[in-house]
């Protein structure tokens, strides 16, 4: 039993974590681009934090759900439907069998997640169910969903059977629809009256997403000049980003001191590289292995979510911190999920008779 | 060996092999990517070696438990002294040590449509310049661009080659193929830039197996020219492996 795709949207692929141990033969990492928003759809349908999702970008799909489901949806707001009625989010929703969920365009933020107890469970390759699309590997056929695609889920196609807790939350949820639409209430009310706190994106206010970088590789051969534009301007994501690399425009083009070629060497999302054309790059989940272009700057692991959040025309500042501070910053997000996990765990249904 | 170790960001770190070491760096990047690897060190992600670098990937996380048994230590400061001492015992390969790989190559007609224009800029015939390509061994520099394309350093430097004006749509994947001072094997059909001048039976990626790509950062390939009927034979057998 599935999730039937009746349209896909801009682009939905299945992801998880990454594909990691394989970056030496040329495979990128790639995963979810925003790892906050999918660890947390996850635990909030009472999976492990890494199973795979859907990860949906700009445009969200229309889905048929073929069996009853507990599901959960974080990212971006897509202004979910389930037959008519708005879904709340960032909580865990029941989805009968038959039901429709329709995705409109993002209001707020570039990527949403969908986790499913239970999770996907197509076939893992070289150790990840993410989809690569360059080299074809992983999610279905190593491409984004397409209509008429039978995304495997529920109790019997998942990756894992749905933990207890799930399978407690999806008949207390049950009880409570059915509930509501014998009363004649129209709303469904399957979903769990608390909810995770969703994220900030600060996209499309003028202020813009703030990135907390750390200087890099190539930062010492940029005139003082060029260093201080960078800190101190905005720029803006250009529609030809995507999940290798976001690209900005900011003026003026950043310019080099150093002319010298750089021999190819390892790069890893996050990394801010800049072009000839004095333009950065940001590259992000799926980028490649290895690259030659000078790297005047390092997007902090920790604010990588936001940047998977911000959707052309959304506007970017830099903050420059330090190894010391960035890694600290990395700790203690971890801790916060670790504290919303245990949170999420200790909320059991009450009855919902 | 002399290593200079950077940060590359907050989860990774570059090893830069000194410029004493150039000339047959990748050597020994590939013989300490290969160390690292069978170190097992739980909190390295992932390794990209690549020319004189080897970029080490590592878990935050995990080092920070390390480092905090290990007063006043910082995350960086822990992953640098592992990755130090590690590197400081990597054993000096050399050509005789390193791993060897024949990959046959049909040479020209439908398989290497730029042979012979490649060969008339070279100002050679079409035989001396196969015979000087399949006469080299060459070291396989990095592996990138896409899954499993090895960039193959030590190409005479008569063959080099202008890259294509026009990038083809698609190049068939074996193909044989130069650009720049480089030679390069494409492992997927994928569009391209560089000359084709021949096409290899062999999968160069696979990702049924476990170590995907055939060939890796340190490895020391020879080109062994193969005629038709023979690649065509080879061919045969490899997808008859596949079907197994």
């Amino acid at each position: 039993m599935s999730l039937i795709v009746q349209k896909p949207g801009l682009y939905t692929t299945v992801q998880d974590r990454g594909r990691n141990g394989h970056r030496a033969a040329g495979l990128t990492g790639g995963g979810a681009m925003d790892d906050y928003a999918l660890r947390v759809a996850n635990l909030l349908v009472g999976n492990e934090e890494g199973e795979a999702g859907l990860e949906l970008t700009l445009t969200g799909p229309v889905l048929r759900a073929e069996e009853d489901l507990l599901i959960a949806i974080t990212g971006a707001d897509m202004a979910p439907h389930i037959d008519g009625h708005e879904l709340a989010t960032w909580r865990p929703v029941f989805v009968p069998a038959g039901a429709t969920i329709r995705f409109g365009a993002a209001r707020l933020g570039c990527r949403a997640y969908v986790a499913v107890a239970g999770g996907i469970g197509t076939a893992a390759a070289l150790g990840s169910r993410s989809t690569d699309a360059r080299a074809r590997l992983g999610g279905i056929d190593g491409r984004p969903l397409r209509a008429g695609d039978a995304v495997p889920c529920g109790m019997a196609a998942g990756a894992v059977a749905p933990s207890p807790w799930a399978t407690a939350w999806l008949a207390a949820l049950a009880k409570r629809s059915s509930a509501a639409v014998a009363e004649g209430e129209g709303r469904p009310h399957g979903w769990a009256a608390w909810y995770a706190p969703p994220q900030a994106y600060g996209g499309a206010s003028e202020a813009g997403i703030e990135l907390r970088v750390m200087p890099g590789s190539e930062h010492g051969q940029y005139s003082e000049a060029a260093r201080a534009a960078f800190y101190s301007g905005r720029y803006r994501v250009q529609a030809a980003s995507d999940r290798m690399g976001v690209r900005l425009d900011g003026s003026p083009p950043l310019e080099r001191i150093a002319r010298n070629e750089l021999l190819s060497h390892g790069i890893v999302p996050g990394v801010i590289q800049v072009p000839d054309g004095g333009q950065p790059i940001i590259l992000a989940a799926d980028c490649q292995t290895t690259g030659g272009y000078p790297k005047l700057a390092h997007v902090a692991a920790v604010d990588m979510p936001l940047l998977a959040q911000a959707k052309p025309g959304d506007w970017i500042t830099f903050r420059p911190i330090g190894l010391d501070e960035a890694h600290g910053l990395y700790l203690a997000t971890e801790r916060s999920i670790r504290a919303l996990e245990w949170a999420i765990r200790c909320r059991l249904p009450r009855d919902a008779s | 060996m002399n290593w200079t170790i950077s940060p590359l960001g907050d989860r990774a770190l570059v090893a830069e092999l000194s410029v004493e070491a150039a000339g047959d760096s990748w050597v020994q990047v590939g013989a300490a990517a290969d160390w690292l690897r069978q170190a097992n060190v739980p909190w390295i992600i992932d390794l990209i070696p690549a020319y004189t670098t080897l970029t080490i990937m590592y878990d935050p996380i995990h080092v920070w438990k390390l480092a905090a048994q290990r007063n006043g230590l910082t995350v960086y400061e822990m992953a640098v002294r592992t990755v130090q001492g590690l590197l400081e015992s990597v054993g000096n390969r050399s050509e005789q040590t390193a791993r060897w790989m024949d990959v046959p190559v049909c040479y020209g007609g439908e398989f290497g449509p730029d042979l012979e224009q490649s060969a008339e800029r070279s100002g050679m015939r079409v035989e001396q310049f196969v015979q000087a390509h399949a006469a080299g061994a060459y070291t396989v520099a990095l592996v990138g661009f896409v899954p499993g394309f090895p960039y193959l350093a030590g190409l005479p430097a008569q063959l080099a080659q202008p890259r294509r004006d026009n990038p083809r749509a698609r190049v068939p994947a074996g193909s044989v193929a130069i650009g720049g001072g480089q030679t390069g094997i494409y492992p997927l059909d994928v569009p391209g830039g560089w000359q084709l001048i021949g096409r290899t039976p062999l999968r160069l990626f696979d990702a049924d197996k476990t170590e995907p790509a055939l060939l890796r950062a340190g490895d020391i390939v020879r080109f062994v020219p193969i005629d038709e009927e023979r690649f065509l034979a080879l061919e045969a057998e490899e997808a008859a492996a596949r079907e197994r």
